[in-house]
Parts: C-alpha cells; structure tokens; sequence
C-alpha cells in the first residue's frame, strides 16, 4: 500500500516538474496562468496523498461551496436555463404542442416579413422603446437631483415618486382608464371646459395613433420612481468635494451638472439605460390592460412582439412560430445592450 | 468709499439670497407639481372606491368625498366575485416566493463572493447571461416543459417559476462583495464553519439588500399578470391580479367596485413597502444597482 501511494506521489512530483520547465518556457501570460493552475492542482493531489487524506482540502472546500449553490442553482438550471435552450431550439421547428415535432429550417422567419401583425407589433414595439426610455431617464434623473437637495420632507417625496412603481398594474390600469376615459374622463372634462377643445375633437386616448403616447406617457409615470432610486444611489456615490471645488470656481449650477454630475454618473446611467431597453422590450400588460378593452385583445395599433407571442402560442397553438418571434425579441434586446456596453467601453477609455 | 463698498457687498448679498430663496420656491412648486401628478391617481382611486356609479364621473360638482359614502363598495366586493380566495392565493404564493427567492439567492450568493472554488466563472457567466434575456422569449417552452411536469393549472408552477431569478444571486453578491474578506478570515481563524460564518456574520448585515430584494420580489409577484395568465385557470386557484382583471371584464361599468378591488389589492405591497422602504435606497446604493 504505502509502496504504491510513494510510486504515485512520485509521478506527480515528475509530472509537476515537467510544467514547472513548461511554465518557465511560456511567454503567453495567459497559457502560463493556465499551466501554473494546472502545476498547482497535481502538487496538491501529491500532497493530499502525502498526509493520508482521502479528500483533498480543495474537494472539501469545492463541495461546501457547491452546496451553498445548489438550492438556488438546481432550480435556476431546471426552470431557465433548459427553457432557454428549448426556445432557441423551438424556433426551427413546427410543433402544436401535442403532436410529432418537425424540423423546418428557418420556415418560421421567413414568414415573418410577410406577416402584417408581426410588422405592426414590431414597429410599435420600437416605437414604444424609442420614446419611453430617454423619458423616463431624463424624468428619473431630474427627479433624483431635486430629491437629493436638502429639503423638507424628503423622505415623504420620495415615497410617493416610488408609489406608482409598487403599486399593481391591474390596479393602476383601471384607474388610468377611468382618468383618461374618451368621453366620461376628468382629463377630456377639463380639456372640454378649461381649454375649449371642441367635443368631436377630444383625445381617444385608448385608441388610433394616440394610443402609443398614452402607452409612454404611462410607462414613464410608472417607472420613473424606480430609476430614480437608482439614480439617487448614484448620486450619493459622488463625493461633495467635487461640488466645493466647482462653487470655489464659480461654477453656476448647470455648470456643475454638466461638468461634475453628468460625467460621474455614466455608470449609473448606462445600468439605468440598459435596464430600461430591456424592460421596455418586454411590454405586454400595460398595452393589454390600456388599450385591450374588456377581452383584452390588441388591434394592430397598440399590438407589441410579446402579445403575438402570446397569441401564437397559447390561441393558435403555433409554439415554433411563436418562438421564432420571441427570437427577434431577444435578437433585438442583444443587440441594442452590445451597442451599449460598446459604447460605454469606449467612453471609459 | 470703503462704506460704499461694504454697501454693495451686502447688496450683492442681499440679492443673491433673493435668488436662493426664488429657487428654493421654484423647486418646492415643481415637487408639488410631481407629486400631485404622482399621487392624483391613487386619491381618486380612493375617492371612486366609495363612490356609486353615477357619482364616479360627476364633474360638476366634483367632490373627493361624497355625501353618503358606498362603504358597501368595500363589502360587495367579498362576495361579487371569490375575492378572499383570490387574496389567500397570491398571500401563500408570495410568501413562499419571497422566502425561498431571499434563502437560496443569498446563500449561492455568498459562495460566489466570499469562496473559491472549481468553476467558479463559468458558472456565474450562466446567471449574469440570463439577465439581459427576458423571460418573454423563453416562456412558451417554459411552459410546455411545467405542463410535461404535470404542474400546469398550480401554484407549485408559479414558486418554481419565480424562486429562483438570476437577479437575486447577482444582487447579493454585489452586496456580499462589500462586506471586506477580513471578517471571514477572522471567523475561519476561529474555527467558525462557512455555514455559521454565513449564518451569523453574513445574514445579520445584509439587512439593506436583503430589505431590497424583498421589496423587489414581493411586488414582481404580486403583482405579476403574464406568468398567473399562463399558468392558472381554474378560477379557485387565481391570483389578485388575474381576480381582478377579470372583474373588470365582467363587470365594466361598475367602477366603484373595480376601484374598491384595486384599493384591496394595493394595500398590501404598500404596508410591505412603507415597512421596509427606510433600508430601501441604501440598499440599492450597497448592491451595485446603480452600475
């Protein structure tokens, strides 16, 4: 026994010293770094051995680790990670679910371009994208430099920007629906009596071409409250020094916005920006429970990618199709947040 | 001169606390001007839900609080559609969410800040690629793989669906990454056990980001309509949000109710926000939230 672990220390030890020459002879940084990783790993076998241990430190240190990951990583693996494969997979496919799947290559994009509703909920998708992400940014941030100002109450202003972002969309919805209500709302009240507009004129806010705007006009009223936290965190994060050496210079305050609270919040705003594509992507309920009506079916005018999702999957039962739209969403959020990582890389050079 | 000078100073002076105190004005007008449109909505919400049909949109007059009061609002709305039902739901789902969500993302979190192990990297890649990945794209395949499981039309469905996010883990970690190696190196000293270490050093200082994920996961699932939409049908086993919308469908016109049910589905959210919301900005602060 002990004759055989000698023999065994033996060739590890011939084994790591055979890298360690290897390991002199590299000049790639990085194939030396993996040499020496590996060098350490078989001297650590060797002296496992040496000592009599069955596991090594390192296995013991290894398994205490995996099952603090364990709960949550089984989990995430099982209901993420095998769904997202299963997605991509789906997109070549033809399957309704229950009966035999078929391959049929890229069949499913090609029938996308002729597909109007598909061009509708796209277009509107990015539309929607386009106009509520700068918004809700500049509102979020304005927000957030007048809510970090010594002032009364803070604490309480702050509260209720985060309200709407608490508060449930069901909720919320009907609200707005009532408040905007094409003939019975107070807004079109006021719009009819303080502002004259005449009454054949008045806004459908719920329906045609305005309904986008109102669909904006509404993300940006929810979701500010929530960047604007994120901001305010941000802003907390730059160190007052900044803002006296600026007042010693005589700097006006637009001055000290630009030159000292823009520039060291570009982190924040580059999270706060890619947050915000991502999210905005994914619009479903607001436009459903907005501009559905009572069966919560979208007309062409308001239809987005995640609602044809929806419907191609779970009312017509056309999983591939389906998928292969949900792949253009993904293609579309891919792309939009490279560009942005891009960009921020090269502002940070 | 010298008199004429200091004349000046305090003049100068004089005018620029002027302008000090015209801004502190103007900043006041615009937070009043927020706020009410911030906060508008939710008053009428409160406003309408006492309210009968007809009074709801009198504009003229207009008044907050009507003569007689529907408090009935507010008891028809128990028993017009299987509210209770509907509120024990999403209680039990977003209880058991919020603590497993809170309990396994911390836990993997600390492995992933404070240990080091084989495959670390790749295995954070796997979370950190998930994020940007709306759940939208993956959800149809998600869904045949729960039904092949046999838990459509469950709540079970619903837990699995949203326990375990990416963005829990990645939030901890950030937060874990804060708290400096040397108060583990001292516990490990000590002959502490990773386990305790996280039990009794890590747990009881992540209270700002643990407040945090909790706000964020609390809300996500109550709040939550495409994933309930999806997975339950059975109208015993819905949720507030899909109770509620399908009230709504059912019963358009009868607002003072609708508005009723929305302020019984809000309360909750609010009381857990208003709890917990003082850990809230330190919270996103310490987590690296902002970038």
């Amino acid at each position: 026994m002990d004759e055989k672990k000698a023999a065994q220390v033996k060739t590890l030890e011939a084994e790591s010293a055979e890298l360690m020459r290897q390991i002199r002879a590299e000049s790639n940084i990085e194939k030396k770094k993996k040499l020496i990783a590996k060098r350490d790993g078989i001297q650590r076998k060797a002296t496992a051995i040496r000592n009599n241990r069955k596991i090594s430190r390192e296995t013991k240190r290894d398994i205490v680790a995996y099952s603090f990951i364990a709960p949550n990583f089984i989990g995430f693996a099982v209901f993420t990670l095998i769904p997202i494969v299963f997605a991509f997979l789906l997109a070549f496919m033809d399957w309704d679910g229950s009966n035999a799947v078929t391959f049929v290559g890229l069949e499913n994009f090609k029938k996308l371009p002729t597909d109007t509703f598909f061009v509708a909920a796209l277009k509107n998708t990015i539309i929607y994208v386009v106009g509520t992400v700068p918004l809700t940014m500049i509102a979020s941030l304005a927000l957030a430099i007048v809510l970090n100002q010594k002032i009364k109450a803070r604490g309480f202003f702050r509260t209720v920007a985060f309200f709407p972002y608490v508060a449930s969309l069901v909720a919320i919805t009907a609200v707005w629906s009532m408040i905007f209500h094409p003939s019975k709302g107070p807004i079109n009240y006021l719009l009819l009596t303080v502002f004259k507009v005449p009454q054949n004129e008045l806004p459908k806010w719920f329906s045609g071409s305005l309904v986008l705007f109102t669909l904006i006009l509404f993300s940006v009223w929810k979701y500010m409250g929530y960047y604007m936290v994120i901001y305010l965190a941000g802003l907390q994060g730059i160190s007052a020094e900044l803002y006296e050496a600026g007042s010693l210079d005589g700097a006006t305050t637009w001055q000290k916005f630009c030159y000292i609270t823009w520039p060291q919040l570009r982190s924040t705003t580059f999270f706060v920006v890619v947050m915000l594509t991502i999210n905005c992507f994914k619009v479903y309920d607001i436009a459903v429970m907005l501009a559905g009506g009572g069966d919560g079916k979208l007309s062409t005018s308001a239809t987005v990618l995640v609602y044809y999702i929806y419907q191609n999957a779970f009312n017509y039962w056309d999983l591939g199709y389906s998928s292969a739209i949900a792949m253009v969403l993904f293609l579309m959020v891919l792309v939009v947040t490279l560009i942005q990582f891009r960009y921020e890389k090269k502002l940070g050079e | 001169m010298g008199n004429a000078n200091n004349n000046e100073a305090t003049k100068k002076f004089k005018s620029k606390r002027k302008a000090e105190m015209a801004g502190k004005v103007g900043l006041y007008l615009i937070l009043l001007l927020i706020t009410a449109c911030m906060i508008v909505p939710f008053l009428w919400m409160l406003s309408a839900s006492i309210k009968s049909n007809r009074e709801v949109f009198l504009m003229d007059p207009f008044v907050w609080i009507p003569e007689n009061p529907k408090w009935d609002n507010y008891i028809n709305i128990w028993t017009k559609i299987p509210m209770l039902k509907f509120v024990e739901n999403t209680v039990i789902l977003t209880i058991v969410v919020t603590f497993l969500q809170l309990l396994t993302s911390s836990f993997a979190a600390y492995s992933f800040a404070k240990l080091e192990f084989k495959h670390k990297n790749a295995l954070f890649l796997a979370y950190i690629a998930t994020i940007a990945m709306p759940w939208q794209v993956y959800m149809v395949p998600q869904f045949i793989m729960m039904r092949s499981m046999g838990l459509n039309d469950k709540l079970l469905a619903m837990i699995c669906l949203q326990a375990f996010s990416a963005f829990g883990v990645f939030m901890m970690k950030q937060f874990y990454e804060g708290i400096p190696n040397d108060l583990c190196e001292a516990a490990r000293i000590d002959g502490m056990s990773e386990y305790r270490i996280y039990a009794k050093i890590m747990l009881p200082l992540s209270k700002p980001a643990l407040s945090t994920l909790t706000i964020f996961t609390f809300v996500n699932t109550w709040n939550d309509y495409l994933g309930p939409l999806i997975y339950l049908r059975t109208e015993t086993k819905k949720t507030i949000q899909l109770g509620l919308k399908m009230f709504i469908g059912q019963y358009s016109a009868e607002y003072g109710l609708i508005m009723a049910g929305s302020v019984v589905s809000l309360i909750p959210v609010l009381v857990v926000f208003l709890c917990l919301q003082k850990y809230f900005v330190e919270g996103v602060a310490s987590t690296g939230l902002k970038g």
